[in-house]
């Protein structure tokens, strides 16, 4: 070769690279004017909820704009001893904007969820307010209530000065940050959330292993057997999926019920006795035999992809080479359909761990989950924050065990058909 | 030792998948210890149903197979011990070359040091050597054909069945493959039945072919004997090229016939399958066979219009309207002596009777 290493030319003269980059750019706008709309479709329906739903759950902002004079003069303030007369002023200030606003409700409730107490002395302030003097605020704001002289409750204002918090995320696992600044666990009769959160990854796990167990078998039949017949089956897979939901968990209802259909089924044969008929809906069982049945599909699908690509000649020649049955199934057909086990396995789960219509029907006390507990604090509570907060949580924790799958399998062995 | 000749038997055996149309009829089939037989037909001829049934995939409707002397219908597939390779191969795609070897070697509980010997071994037979770390993925075609041969050999089968297996192959690769299978045949001594629809393979690597059709043999035999002497115009057809005349049997003796064509001139050919005059045959004629402007005397002269020549480099093929045949192919060694070949020329085409067989009417 000669020395001339340098850029290489087309017969017109431009470098190459540049040429091509020129030629190809067209194509590229192309494609791309082409997903724009997506592009612009999840922003606005994916992206900016998430990223709202996060700001949602660390805002603070609502106390620290109704009291900027007040946190503003407690910056100096070493929170040891009664603040000075300066904070008292502005905390006077703030306050009769907020009354006249009528916006005074709204900090009560805040401040009452910091501190408890704080509604009725906020109150008293309120009507004494009017009939406040010029100048030494301080005494007069003492006087209202002993509680306005204790050092307490000013440092539990401070602690709303910050415009973000961790609170939220804290009390979703039980915690919370104590006056001394410390992050410690809730007493234990009080804590829901830990066994909210354990409960949703069982079920969600066992879900994911019934809907595995039975859905290998099917999946297989469906691959294997003759055009004719596993269409039917085929249909029959999906025909849940052409039902409402709701209609198929209300069927989980009228069957799983203490007079149901499973239960007189079961009366009939004698299994059990009329009087002591198992109780199927409203606790776990019932959560498990719904979403079971319900996310089977999903599971399916993927695998009878996989499988389907499976050549019938592997398995022969596994017998053929000698293997038992057994030995060619194991060491043949099941590492190759892992792709799909996989795929199917991780759709399940992270269906299962979000789910929550059919918690909410047949779950009953013992068999919700926490999505049921986030719908519970959107719609009753109106604690949105805490609400994305664990929403958050969830997605994180869906995040996480995608991450742990990819380092045990590979996203790349994931095969959706 | 002497060689046992009906090492494979099949007997009287028939298959019916759906219980009305019989894909085998009436098979009778011995392979001899050590031979190479060939199973040739077109698609749905049943050639590759009797090879499930030996490799134990498929369950004979009636009759049984045995294989030395044993009857095996109701041995399953893994434990007759018969090596296979198959259409597409079949490698396991999840493990390494080594790993495909050594699974047979495995499931027998053989010792790790004697599985690594019997691996590197029959990895040189294929000149594979160095690839045991190898995915099935990373090799071309020929070498992952070769990995499925030495695959199907690596726990000295006695036998082995080969369904098709160059028939992913380009040509090329497909020859040179064809003189290795042999090869490995004539050295290791193995019996193997091969199944083809490729006559020229059929051909160049058998012991013996057994022509399939329609769910019979049609004819078993050398494949000199096979090309040369068909038993019936389907074989004739099959294997080769061939020329055909159609026609009724006029003169009948022990040795040659007169057949009178439909055209009303008459030929003389050998009498394979008519018996009496008045029969009706096709008599079939080799293109090698029938020489043009030859000074040898033969019993059959003619003369042909040239209707297409196609040059083929060291011969050229001839299109002639001979007798009412308008598909006579002829070919013409590339000589100086043949120059006069020319469309639309008359030339004289002349063979003997004994290369021109009567055979069954199509």
């Amino acid at each position: 070769m000669s020395s001339e290493t340098g850029k290489i030319l087309t017969t017109d003269g431009i470098p190459l690279e540049v040429s091509l980059k020129k030629a190809e750019r067209k194509n590229k706008i192309k494609a791309f004017l082409l997903v724009a709309p997506l592009l612009l479709f999840l922003l606005i329906t994916y992206i900016f909820p998430i990223g709202d739903m996060l700001m949602r759950s660390v805002d603070d902002k609502m106390v620290t704009e109704m009291l900027p004079k007040t946190f503003k003069s407690m910056e100096k303030w070493d929170g040891k001893e009664l603040p000075s007369e300066e904070v008292f002023e502005s905390f006077y200030l703030d306050f009769q904007k907020l009354v006249e606003e009528k916006r005074d409700g709204k900090l009560s409730t805040q401040l009452n969820y910091t501190k408890n107490g704080f509604k009725s002395i906020l109150k008293k302030l309120r009507r004494k307010a009017k009939n406040f003097e010029e100048g030494n605020y301080k005494e007069q704001i003492m006087a209202v209530h002993q509680r306005w002289a204790d050092v307490e409750y000013w440092r539990a204002i401070q602690r709303r000065a910050p415009a973000y918090t961790s609170q939220k995320y804290l009390k979703g696992i039980d915690m919370y940050k104590n006056e001394e600044g410390n992050i410690v666990s809730v007493e234990e009769d009080r804590r829901i959330h830990r066994i909210l959160w354990l409960r949703t990854l069982e079920i969600a796990f066992f879900v994911t292993l019934l809907c595995f167990l039975m859905a290998y078998p099917i999946a297989h039949l469906l691959a294997t057997l003759p055009m004719k017949y596993s269409n039917l089956l085929m249909i029959c897979v999906l025909l849940p999926f052409w039902t409402s939901l709701l209609v198929r968990t209300a069927s989980w209802m009228i069957l799983l019920q203490q007079q149901g259909v499973v239960n007189d089924f079961f009366v009939m044969i004698g299994l059990v006795a009329d009087d002591s008929r198992p109780e199927m809906m409203f606790n776990k069982t019932g959560t498990y035999v719904a979403m079971t049945q319900i996310l089977l599909p999903f599971m399916v699908l993927p695998l009878y992809s996989v499988m389907k690509t499976i050549s019938p000649s592997l398995m022969r020649a596994g017998k053929s080479l000698g293997g038992t049955p057994f030995v060619a199934f194991w060491k043949v057909y099941f590492p190759l359909t892992i792709p799909g086990i996989g795929a199917g396995c991780l759709l399940v789960f992270i269906l299962a761990i979000g789910y929550y219509i059919t918690p909410a029907l047949v779950g009953g006390a013992s068999g919700t989950l926490i999505s049921n507990q986030i719908a519970f604090h959107m719609k009753s509570t109106l604690d949105w924050s805490f609400a994305s907060a664990m929403g958050l949580m969830l997605l994180a924790g869906v995040l996480a065990i995608y991450w742990v799958y990819n380092k045990l399998v590979g996203v790349d062995n994931i095969k959706l058909g | 030792m002497s060689k046992n000749l009906d090492f494979v038997k099949f007997d009287k055996v028939d298959k019916s998948y759906d219980g009305k149309v019989l894909v085998v009829k009436d098979l009778n089939l011995d392979i001899a210890e050590g031979e190479f037989i060939t199973m040739l037909g077109p698609s749905g001829s049943g050639k590759t149903t009797c090879l499930m049934m030996l490799a134990g995939f498929e369950t004979p409707t009636n009759g049984e197979i045995y294989l030395d002397k044993n009857p095996i219908s109701n041995i399953p597939p893994h434990k007759r011990g018969i090596g296979m390779v198959f259409q597409n191969y079949a490698l396991f795609p999840h493990m390494t070359v080594y790993e495909n070897l050594a699974f047979p070697l495995k499931v027998r509980k053989f010792q790790k040091d004697e599985i690594d010997k019997k691996v590197d071994k029959a990895l040189s037979m294929v000149s594979l050597s160095g690839f045991e770390h190898r995915m099935p993925g990373q090799l071309s075609g020929g070498q992952q054909q070769r990995v499925a041969v030495a695959r199907s050999l690596v726990f000295d089968p006695q036998l082995v069945l080969m369904d098709e297996p160059l028939g992913a192959l380009d040509k090329n690769l497909r020859e040179s493959m064809q003189y290795e299978i042999k090869h490995i045949h004539e050295s290791i001594g193995v019996t193997v039945v091969y199944v083809t629809h490729d006559q020229s393979e059929a051909l160049t690597m058998s012991n013996r072919i057994a022509v399939f059709n329609d769910g019979k043999v049609q004819q078993l035999s050398s494949p000199d004997k096979l090309y040369e002497e068909p038993v019936n115009s389907f074989v004739a057809e099959f294997i080769g090229e061939n020329n055909t005349f159609a026609g009724q049997v006029t003169n009948m003796s022990a040795k040659e016939c007169k057949v009178k064509l439909n055209d009303g001139t008459e030929i003389v050919a050998n009498p394979i399958s008519v018996k009496s005059n008045g029969d009706k045959t096709t008599v079939s004629l080799r293109p090698e066979r029938a020489l043009i402007n030859t000074k040898e005397k033969m019993d059959n002269n003619f003369k042909g219009k040239i209707e297409e020549v196609i040059y083929h480099g060291d011969h050229t093929r001839v299109r002639l309207d001979l007798l009412g045949n308008k598909e006579f192919i002829l070919k013409v060694p590339n000589s100086s002596a043949n120059m006069d070949i020319k469309m639309g020329n008359l030339i004289n085409v002349s063979w003997n009777s004994h290369d021109a067989r009567a055979l069954d009417p199509k």
